[in-house]
This record gives structure tokens, sequence and C-alpha cells, in this order.
């Protein structure tokens, strides 16, 4: 009580007390919004979340990185969340068996349909060959995508933020895109957000069922697996013609 | 509970270790979740405490991207700089890529309906 305001300021700037609070008290204030406004895509708790945080930062003069020292602990907590996915996936074990050669076969047309899209419609829009390199590898699960870019001569931050936004894209627009294209199968729609939107699309999935949630967590792997194997074949036919 | 989290991160550390050392290109916890699922087809069920610590983190996986996504505020100049292309193969690069991994996947498993939900 007697401290004087500065020091207080030292105190909450140096301890992950703040920025953990910060990121917890957001999230929950963009989930509420989320829900009591009728789940508009564009209130997306992640994205409001990320917001709410970017604004305190930048009154209070914040930096990301004396945030992070913080936030680190809920951002290492994925690492344990991944691999808790095992648990819908061994549920849907049985669903996953017989849908097999589906899967795979969906998983390879999606992985080339992420690529090439992403690819064409930046080409055409007049990008670098650096920022395609960067944005090749976009759906896929940070680390592997920031090495693949790393490997293709692109910027692997720029990557990571690529990655963050079209998971942000595929949780917030993806319901609206299934249900458009008539997307019904649970087994489809789990393995459509993991493809496309890695752990974001994931996290969408698990909401709607544990049969999405599963195929979207196997999707996550395989895709992470696929796009390191064939985008580095198709970027050296590729690349000369870019 | 403290077993089951142990547990979670003892596959994750396994699996960071294996990548590492065979160069394999996929995440370290990737393989993790690879690993318990192999644990959980032998033991042949999901322990009540690995079910409720790891539902958790699931319910809330949206949360734990958010750091991350604060971090990209950071790379905004980066974006800027060719905004227009990066926009395009953001979004509709994305919901293209999602609508056609759906409908590969719909039309190829149209023969096992019994799926059918919503």
């Amino acid at each position: 009580m007697t401290e004087p305001l500065p020091q207080l300021w030292v105190y909450l700037g140096t301890s992950p007390l703040a920025a953990l609070t910060l990121t917890l008290a957001a999230y929950l204030a963009g989930d509420a919004l989320f829900r009591h406004t009728g789940r508009p895509a564009l209130l997306n708790p992640v994205l409001v979340a990320i917001l709410l945080i970017g604004s305190v930062l930048w009154l209070g003069g914040g930096t990301f990185e004396g945030y992070f020292e913080g936030a680190q602990f809920v951002h290492f907590l994925l690492g344990p969340a991944t691999v808790a996915l095992a648990i819908p996936l061994y549920r849907e074990l049985e669903r996953v068996r017989r849908s097999l050669p589906a899967l795979v076969a969906s998983l390879v047309i999606g992985s080339l349909t992420a690529i090439v899209a992403a690819v064409t419609l930046a080409w055409l829009t007049g990008a670098t060959t650096e920022t395609l390199a960067s944005l090749a590898p976009k759906s896929v699960t940070t680390p592997v995508a920031m090495g693949i870019s790393e490997a293709l001569g692109g910027i692997p931050a720029l990557t990571a933020a690529l990655v963050i936004l079209s998971g942000i894209v595929g949780a917030a627009l993806g319901p609206a895109a299934l249900r458009l294209a008539r997307i019904r199968d649970p087994r489809a729609q789990g393995l459509a957000y993991g493809v496309a939107a890695h752990g974001l699309g994931t996290a969408r999935a698990l909401q709607t069922s544990q049969i999405a949630g599963a195929f979207a967590g196997i999707a996550i792997g395989l895709n992470a697996l696929a796009t390191a194997i064939l985008l580095p074949l198709l970027w050296r036919w590729l690349a000369p013609l870019l | 509970m403290l077993h089951a989290f142990t547990l979670l991160l003892l596959c994750q550390l396994v699996g960071e270790v294996v990548v590492r050392a065979l160069g394999v290109p996929v995440p370290g916890p990737v393989l993790g979740m690879v690993l318990l699922f192999v644990g959980l087809c032998i033991k042949g069920s999901v322990p009540p405490a690995l079910d409720e610590v790891g539902g958790t983190l699931l319910r809330h996986l949206s949360l734990l991207f958010v750091p991350a996504g604060v971090g990209v505020i950071s790379y905004l100049a980066l974006i800027e700089a060719e905004l227009l292309p990066l926009a395009l193969a953001v979004v509709p690069g994305t919901l293209i890529a999602l609508v056609v991994t759906g409908w590969a996947m719909s039309w190829l498993t149209r023969r096992q309906p019994e799926d059918e939900q919503r």
C-alpha cells in the first residue's frame, strides 16, 4: 500500500503475474463478448483477446518481449495440449481406421491446395519470391512451417505470423465456409479445420464434436509431414517460374 | 492429476528428443501425441485423471494461441509491406484449402454416411 507508484510499475513489469492475468482476462472478456453477441465471426475470442492485449501494451508502454516473458507459461501449454489430442483420436479410432484411405487422399489434396491457393493468389498480386516462400507453408503448425520457410529462402518470423493469422481466419470464418459449401460430415469438417488452420482450427473443431476434433488432430500431424515432404519438391519445380 | 500431467510432459519430452535425434519433419509434441496414442491403444482405455487434464487443456486450446497471436503485432510492418498478396493468401487462400479438403473427404467417404451429424 505504501509502495510508491514507479516501484509498483517495475514490479508488475518484471513479474509474470501481470502478463498471465492480462492474457486470461482478455481471453475471458473475448469469449464473453463472443457468446453474448450471438457468435459473430469477426468477434473471434482469440482475435479480440489479441487486440485487447495489444491495446493494453500500447497504452501502458509495454513491449511484446516483456509481455511474453510472463505469457510464455500459457504458450508452453500448447505442447502438452497437442499431446492430449491423442485422447479424442483414441476414442474415435474405429471411425478413423474405417476412413483411413479417404483421409490420407483428402489430406494430400488439401495440403497441396493450401500451398497452391496461397502461392497463386499472392503471386498474381505481385508478391516477392521471398514472401511467396514465407507464405507457402502457412497452413502447417508453427515450428514446422518456420523450418520449411527457412529452407525455401523465406522469412521464418513472417511465416509464424501468417500461420497464426491463417488459424484465426480458419477458426472465425470456417464455420460459415463449411455451411456454404454444405460440408456436414464431422470427419470432413475436422480434417478441413486441421489441414487449413492447424491448432486454432482444431480448437474450433473440438467445440463442434469429438469426432471433428479427432480428425483435426490427425490432420495437424499428417499435414506437417506431407507439407514438409511435398513442398520442397514442389518448390524446385515452382521457383524457376516465380 | 499430477501423474497425468507428468505423462503428457513425458510424451512431449520423448517426442522432442526423438525429433531432434532423427531429424523427423514433425514437431516434438506431434510425435508425443503419437506416443500417447500408442500407449492408450496398449492400455485399452483412457485413465480418468488423464481424461480430466487432457480435456481441460483441449477445452481451452484456443486460449493457448493468444500469446503467439500477440506476437503477430510485432510483425505488422512486415505484413503491411505486401498487404494485398498476404491478405489474399491468408483469407481466401485458407478458406479454399478448408473447403477443398472438406469436399474431398465428404466425397471419398460418401459410402460410409452413418457418421452424418448436425
